[in-house]
């Protein structure tokens, strides 16, 4: 495998990471709200797809084009149920009631469902292992070229959305000073509904490319938020081109770890991300005040 | 007619009362001049009135229209726009856009963007210019003209004046004048008593959240006026109402 497939694979990869993380970045930059639920919530539609694809027998494509507005319509319902109540709680609130969301959706899929791995993969024919074959013999996965054009579209959308459109103004000028936006006749409330319901749409597409590429059980949540949220971190949070870049940063810091070492795939991730948050850190002086104040502090109990 | 009346309105910041029962008539096409020292609760008195400030007690009524409990888009669409201290632009949008976000939730009526940059020529080669760039007066004029672009029948102007450089006053005093024919009823709060006595027909002037004195601004004179903005002559609002 050379340098150049291996950058390759790594930044497909990195499109299913951008298409993870594009929700949970655009909720951020919207409402400030760290919706920890967001993992859950694309194995909630991986699941909801599973069932309705194997005991109801509805199309596959069919399920993909109806499950997207059918999760928008849940994200309306829990910024009414969960969002709305626990952003007048100040920053913890919103973060630990996510958390318990996502307790509570995990364990209610267990539940149901058992501590079997599934896979939608056999839903799509061969599209799974079916393969394009680039020049100088580089082997591409159809889906992974698929997921990673989906992520762009759908990230370039959203950006299209937010810049020309009305209701783009509407969600940056409610983003940027809500009290403002109020005061000049911006129905808020109405926004941050619309914004989550965005935002549960794109969960919804990246549930249904998670259960396509690989496999998920009930727990799977907690490990694909840790993915979506080192591609936010790394791309600087809120922006929507940031995440995309953040998402094809982790995606080659894993292929590279797992072509060093077999076991390196998850851990070059992680200290990947690791050095980019520190190095952002001590770019903005924070990390260099930090320690001078230790060090003051020190200083002073001598 | 009456445009906006007040009944014994109250609203309070914490344990603070920022308005204490306050009652205010408002006709049609009328300029108001609220004034009053800081703290007074002359802004506070404006945000209740836009809906986007609670009141604990008191109602407000607009066009007939018990409208206290509307929500602050609501009452845009109805016709009030309030032009904040500070000005409140969003400072990440254009000038065309922060334009364009004024108009979302208002009526129809005669302003739109090109009337907007009409009356307010300096902002027409700012269009493409995000507002961050923009200087205090040019800032002021975006968020006048944003409040226009809801085609209110009733504006609320806060501290116009606010960190704005004499030239840049008189340019947006220049530029409310032509509004005023246009049948617009205005309350403004200022901090230069002389601006505001010559612009507005008449006169509140709020001490400690209450009334403490209105009239007509013409039959009150400036020392009139400074003695009930410090509260150094008794109330008597039976008096001075013309």
């Amino acid at each position: 495998m050379s340098w150049a497939d291996l950058i390759i694979q790594g930044a497909l990869l990195g499109g299913y990471y951008a298409l993870l993380a594009g929700g949970l970045s655009f909720l951020y930059g919207v409402m400030r709200v760290i919706n920890l639920a967001h993992g859950s919530l694309a194995v909630v539609t991986a699941y909801a797809f599973w069932v309705l694809a194997e005991h109801w027998q509805v199309p596959p494509l069919v399920l993909a084009v109806v499950l997207l507005p059918l999760m928008s319509l849940v994200g309306w319902v829990l910024y009414r149920l969960v969002f709305e109540r626990s952003l007048h709680g100040g920053t913890l609130i919103p973060i630990l009631s996510t958390f318990g969301l996502a307790t509570v959706l995990d364990n209610v899929l267990f539940q149901n469902f058992g501590a079997d791995t599934r896979s939608l993969a056999p839903y799509f024919d061969t599209l799974a292992y079916d393969s394009w074959t680039l020049p100088g013999d580089i082997i591409v996965g159809e889906l992974a070229v698929i997921e990673f054009v989906l992520a762009v579209l759908v990230l370039g959308g959203l950006h299209l959305l937010l810049m020309r459109t009305s209701l783009g103004r509407q969600i940056r000028a409610t983003s940027e000073d809500e009290d403002a936006a109020r005061i000049v006749g911006v129905n808020t409330r109405r926004i941050h509904a619309t914004a989550t319901a965005m935002a549960f749409a794109m969960v919804a597409a990246a549930g249904i490319a998670l259960g396509l590429r690989a496999t998920f059980d009930p727990y799977a949540g907690a490990q694909q938020l840790i993915f979506a949220f080192e591609a936010v971190v790394m791309g600087g949070a809120g922006s929507l081109w940031g995440t995309l870049i953040g998402g094809v940063t982790l995606g080659i810091a894993q292929s590279v770890g797992a072509r060093i070492n077999p076991q390196g795939f998850l851990i070059a991730g992680h200290l990947t991300f690791l050095a980019v948050l520190l190095a952002r850190i001590s770019a903005g002086g924070h990390l260099r005040s930090l320690l001078a104040t230790q060090w003051a502090r020190r200083q002073g109990h001598r | 007619m009456t445009l906006l009346a007040v009944r014994g309105l109250c609203a309070v910041h914490g344990l603070l009362q920022a308005v204490r029962s306050v009652d205010l008539d408002l006709a049609e096409g009328e300029i108001l001049a609220l004034v009053g020292a800081n703290g007074a609760g002359k802004t506070t008195l404006l945000r209740t009135i836009a809906g986007v400030h609670a009141p604990v007690a008191g109602r407000v009524e607009f066009d007939g229209a018990d409208i206290t409990n509307c929500a602050p888009h609501e009452r845009v669409a109805r016709g009030i726009a309030l032009v904040p201290e500070g000005r409140r632009l969003f400072l990440n949008l254009t000038v065309e856009e922060n334009l364009r976000v004024g108009a979302v939730g208002g009526r129809k009526g005669g302003w739109d963007l090109d009337r907007v940059l009409h009356a307010f020529p300096l902002l027409r080669p700012l269009r493409k210019v995000k507002a961050t760039h923009l200087s205090g007066g040019e800032q002021q004029a975006t968020a006048i003209g944003r409040a226009l672009m809801a085609n209110p029948r009733l504006l609320l102007l806060d501290e116009l004046s606010l960190g704005l450089s004499p030239k840049a006053i008189d340019g947006v005093y220049a530029s409310l004048r032509t509004l005023s024919l246009a049948q617009t009823a205005i309350i403004l709060v200022e901090q230069d008593l002389q601006r505001g006595l010559s612009f507005a027909g008449r006169v509140v002037c709020l001490l400690e959240g209450q009334i403490v004195a209105q009239g007509r601004a013409d039959e009150l004179t400036r020392e009139q006026v400074m003695q009930h903005y410090f509260g150094t002559r008794l109330p008597a609002v039976g008096a001075m109402t013309a």
